[in-house]
C-alpha cells in the first residue's frame, strides 16, 4: 500500500512539462513505473537510449546479460517472484527477434513483461535497411498488445498504456518497438499513468448471482475436488483459497504454475494434477462430483485425453479471461471475474464440511504412489543417484524456503513433485510453452528482485547449456544464485518418450557433456560435483551456505524415468505408475 | 457438429496492426477466410472489421472470445446469414462492341439490376451489387461474351439486431 503511495506522489511531480529527448523520456518513463531494474543488450537502434541509462545509472539498474533471449527470460523471473512488471531492453533486428522466446514464454504463462526494441529511424522503415526486421509483425501473435512508436511525444502515454496492459487483467508480455529518430527527437515530457483503456475490459465484474449458484452446487457436493492454477497467485489470492479450501473442507489440487499459492504440508493440498502429476488428484478428477477450477485454463497436459475428462463431474470454472471458458472443457457454471473478488464472494456462502472418506481415497492412492514411485524417487536404494533425492536434500536444508526455478525437462517434473513450498511465489518454471534455457537466466531475475530469499535453479544437463553463457551475468552482477544441474547426460525426457514410445531408439538424445564445474570456476563461480550418494548433503550444506554465487553438479542415474505418466492423449485415470 | 457460414462484426479502434491480430487467430487454427471487409463503422473513429467464415457454431464462439480480448477491439459479434442484411459488390471490365454486337447483353444487364458505370471506345464497367448467387449468376452469363476483368468485394453487412457499441463506448466516458 506505502509503495504506491509513493509512486502516486512522485507522478504528481512529473506534472510540470520539460523539454527531453525521446530517450530519455523512455528512462523517465520506466522510473516512473516503478522499475529499478532492467534487462538487456545494447546495439546500434536502442544507443541512444543506453545513452540516458548511462546518465541514469544511479536510479535504474541496467543489468547485460548475454543473449537477447535471457533479457527477456530474466524480466520474467523477475516478474513471477515479485508480481512487478518485468522490463528487458534490445537493439533492432536479431535483437528484437532474440527476445521473442521470452515474448511467447510470457504470453503462454501471464507472465507482465514490457519489452523494448529499438528500431531503424522512421524514414527507412520497409527499405530493408541494417538490422531492420517486423517486430511488431513478428510479435504480434504472440504479445498481449504492441506497438511502435515513431514520434518522441507519443512515448509517455504509450509506455504508461503498455505497463497497465502487461500487468492489469490476464497479464502478459506487451512490447514496444521505437524508431531511432524518435529516441533523438526532442518534446515536452509530460507523464500520467494509465488506468484505462476504453475497448479493454481487464477484469470481468464478479456476478453475485453466479456465485451462489456455484455455492449452492459445491454445497451440495459429495466429492469435490478443487484444482487451482497461477491464477490466484496472479490474483493475489491466496489467502482467500486457504479460506475456502479450509471451510468447505475440499481436497485442493494444483497445476504446475499453481505450485506453492498453499504450502505443500496443508493437509488438504493433495499434489499436481497433469501429465507427471500425483495419481490421487489425477485418478479422482474422474470421479469427484463437483470440480471446482480457479485460475486454470484445462491445458492438455492437464486435462490428458477431453473426452474422457471428469465426464461424471459438474464443473465450475472461476476464470479472468472469457476466453477461456468452454476453450477446452466444457463447464456448467463460469464465474468470471478476479480470483480473489470471487473467493471473497464466495466464502460466506460455504457450507462448514469435512469430508473424510473422500479425503481417504486420495490418502490411499497416494500410499500407492508412495510405494510404486516416490519412495524410489526419494529413498532410493540403488548405487545410482536420483533427481529426486536431490530435490529431498535441497527441501530439507532451505527448509522449504527457497523458491526453485526450474527449466524443462524430467528435473522439472522432478522439482514441481518434490519442491517443498512454504511460501507463494516460489515455484518458477515454464509450464505453457516448455522452453529449455529458461531457468538460468529467470532465476537471475528472480534472485535480483528478492535478493533476501534462497533462489535455486534446478536445470538439466541439456537445457544448462542453452543458456549457459548467462554464467557471465551470475558472476558480473555478483548474483547469489545456486545453481544445480542435475547431469543424466542425456535429453532425458525426450529419452524417456524414446524409450517409452518410439522402442528405445535414442536419436539425438544423448550427450557428451563438458566439464561443468571448469566452466563455472572459469567465470570464478564456487563449484563442485557430486557423483555419490554420501557426498550430496555436505555439497547441498556447503552451496546454501556460501555466500555468493554456487554452481553444483549432480551427476545422477543415465536413465530413470519420471513416473507417474499420463501418456500423450491418453484419459486422465490412465496414469501409469511404472 | 454443422458447419455454417458465419459473419463476424468486429468494432476496433483504427490502428495499424491490428488486421494482422485478427487475422493470426483464424490462421493459427487453420481457418480459411471466406472474405474481409474493413471499413469505418457508424461511430467516428471506430473501425469494422467484416469477416465472413465457414465452420462450426462451437469454433466461432471461441474464435470470437480470442478476437474480443485483443487490446483494441470494442466488441465483436457473429451472424448467422438469416440475421444480417449482407451484400457484396462486383465489377465487370467488358468490352465495348459487345454492348452494340450483342443485342442480348442489354437485357442482361437490365434484368440483373447491374449499373454500368462507364462507358469508352474500349470498355465498359459494370457494377452489380447482391446476394453472391446474383453475381455468380451474371459472371455466368457474362461470361459467355468473354469479360476482360472481373473483381469482387467482401462481404458487407448489417446485423438486424442492435450492436451496442455506442453504449458501450458511453459507458466508458462516464
Amino acid at each position: 500500500m506505502k509503495e504506491t503511495q509513493t509512486i502516486e506522489v512522485k507522478n504528481k511531480a512529473t506534472e510540470t512539462t520539460q523539454r527531453i529527448s525521446g530517450s530519455e523520456a523512455i528512462i523517465k518513463c520506466l522510473i516512473a513505473e516503478g522499475v529499478d531494474i532492467l534487462y538487456g543488450y545494447p546495439g546500434g537502434a536502442i544507443m541512444p537510449v543506453y545513452d540516458e541509462l548511462y546518465k541514469y545509472q544511479g536510479k535504474i539498474h541496467h543489468v547485460l546479460t548475454r543473449h537477447e533471449q535471457c533479457a527477456a527470460h530474466a524480466a520474467q523471473g523477475y516478474a513471477r517472484i515479485s508480481g512487478k512488471v518485468g522490463v528487458a531492453m534490445a537493439t533492432s533486428g536479431p535483437g528484437a527477434t532474440n527476445l521473442i522466446t521470452g515474448i511467447a514464454d510470457a504470453e503462454i504463462d501471464s507472465t507482465p513483461i514490457v519489452c523494448i526494441t529499438g528500431q531503424v529511424p522512421s524514414h527507412l522503415l520497409g527499405s530493408d535497411a541494417f538490422q531492420e526486421t517486423d517486430i511488431i509483425g513478428i510479435s504480434t501473435p504472440v504479445t498481449k498488445w504492441n506497438h511502435q512508436i515513431t514520434k518522441a511525444d507519443e512515448i509517455p502515454s504509450v509506455m504508461a498504456k503498455a505497463f497497465y496492459i502487461a500487468k492489469s487483467g490476464r497479464p502478459g508480455p506487451v512490447l514496444i518497438d521505437i524508431t531511432k529518430d524518435a529516441q533523438f527527437e526532442e518534446f515536452d515530457f509530460k507523464y500520467e499513468k494509465c488506468t484505462a483503456v476504453r475497448s479493454y475490459k481487464p477484469v470481468p465484474k464478479t456476478d453475485s448471482q453466479v456465485v451462489s449458484q456455484a455455492a449452492k452446487l459445491i454445497n451440495a457436493a459429495k466429492k469435490p475436488m478443487i484444482v487451482w492454477g497461477q491464477g490466484i497467485i496472479l490474483g493475489g489470492a491466496e489467502q482467500e483459497l486457504k479460506q475456502v479450501i479450509e471451510k468447505a473442507g475440499i481436497p485442493s489440487a494444483w497445476t504446475i504454475l499453481g505450485a506453492s499459492a498453499i504450502p505443500t504440508s496443508h493437509p488438504l493440498n493433495i499434489g499436481m494434477v497433469g501429465m507427471h502429476g500425483n495419481y490421487a488428484p489425477n485418478m479422482l478428477t474422474n470421479e469427484c462430483d463437483v470440480l471446482i477450477a480457479i485460475g486454470m485454463r484445462f491445458d492438455d497436459r492437464v486435462t490428458g485425453k477431453l473426452d474422457t475428462y471428469a465426464k461424471q463431474a459438474k464443473i465450475i470454472h472461476f476464470e479472468i479471461d472469457p476466453a477461456e471458458v468452454n476453450k477446452n472443457v466444457k463447464v456448467d457454471i463460469a464465474v468470471l471475474g478476479d480470483a480473489k473478488e470471487s473467493l471473497i464472494q464466495l466464502l460466506p456462502l460455504l457450507e462448514e464440511k469435512t469430508y473424510p472418506e473422500w479425503l481417504q481415497k486420495f490418502k490411499d492412492l497416494y500410499a500407492i504412489e508412495f510405494e510404486k514411485v516416490i519412495k524410489g524417487d526419494l529413498h532410493p536404494t540403488k548405487d545410482g543417484l536420483t533427481m529426486g533425492e536431490v530435490l529431498k536434500e535441497i527441501n530439507v536444508q532451505s527448509k522449504g524456503n527457497a523458491a526453485i526455478v526450474s527449466d524443462v525437462g524430467q528435473h522439472q517434473m522432478i522439482a514441481c513433485r518434490y519442491a517443498e513450498f512454504n511460501t507463494t511465489r516460489s515455484n518458477i518454471t515454464s509450464g505453457g510453452l516448455g522452453t529449455m534455457g529458461f531457468a538460468l537466466p529467470a532465476a537471475i531475475g528472480a534472485k535480483m528482485a528478492a535478493p533476501d530469499r534462497d533462489v535455486v535453479a534446478i536445470i538439466g544437463d541439456g537445457g544448462y547449456q542453452m543458456t549457459i553463457q548467462e554464467l557471465g551475468t551470475v558472476f558480473q552482477q555478483r548474483i547469489a544464485l545456486k545453481i544445480v544441474v542435475l547431469n543424466n547426460e542425456f535429453l532425458g525426457m525426450v529419452r524417456q518418450w524414446q524409450q517409452l514410445f518410439f522402442d528405445k531408439r535414442y536419436a539425438s538424445t544423448e550427450m557428451t557433456n563438458p566439464d561443468f564445474v571448469a566452466i563455472a570456476k572459469g567465470y570464478y563461480i564456487n563449484a563442485q560435483k557430486v557423483t555419490k550418494r554420501e557426498q550430496l548433503k555436505t555439497a547441498v550444506r556447503e552451496m546454501m551456505t556460501t555466500d555468493g554465487p554456487y554452481f553444483l553438479e549432480v551427476c545422477v542415474e543415465k536413465e530413470d524415468n519420471v513416473f507417474p505418466m499420463i501418456p500423450s492423449g491418453a484419459s486422465v485415470s490412465d496414469i501409469r505408475l511404472s | 457438429m454443422e458447419k455454417h457460414l458465419f459473419t463476424v462484426s468486429v468494432y476496433t479502434e483504427n490502428n495499424i496492426g491490428l488486421l494482422n491480430r485478427i487475422s493470426a487467430i483464424f490462421q493459427r487454427r487453420h481457418i480459411n477466410i471466406e472474405s474481409l471487409n474493413t471499413s469505418a463503422s457508424e461511430i467516428e473513429g471506430v473501425s469494422r472489421f467484416t469477416i465472413v467464415v465457414f465452420m462450426t457454431e462451437d469454433q466461432i464462439k471461441k474464435i470470437i472470445g480470442q478476437i474480443d480480448k485483443q487490446i483494441e477491439v470494442i466488441k465483436a459479434f457473429y451472424h448467422r446469414d438469416e440475421d444480417t442484411i449482407y451484400q457484396e459488390s462486383a465489377l465487370f471490365k467488358i468490352k465495348s462492341d459487345l454492348l452494340f454486337e450483342e443485342r442480348q447483353i442489354q437485357n442482361i444487364i437490365k434484368e440483373s439490376n447491374s449499373r454500368i458505370v462507364t462507358v469508352n471506345r474500349n470498355f465498359f464497367v459494370l457494377e452489380k451489387s447482391g446476394r453472391r448467387e446474383e453475381i455468380e449468376l451474371l459472371y455466368r452469363e457474362l461470361s459467355v461474351y468473354g469479360i476482360m476483368q472481373f473483381t469482387r468485394s467482401g462481404r458487407i453487412s448489417v446485423s438486424k439486431e442492435e450492436m451496442k457499441i455506442s453504449k458501450m463506448l458511453e459507458a466508458f466516458n462516464h
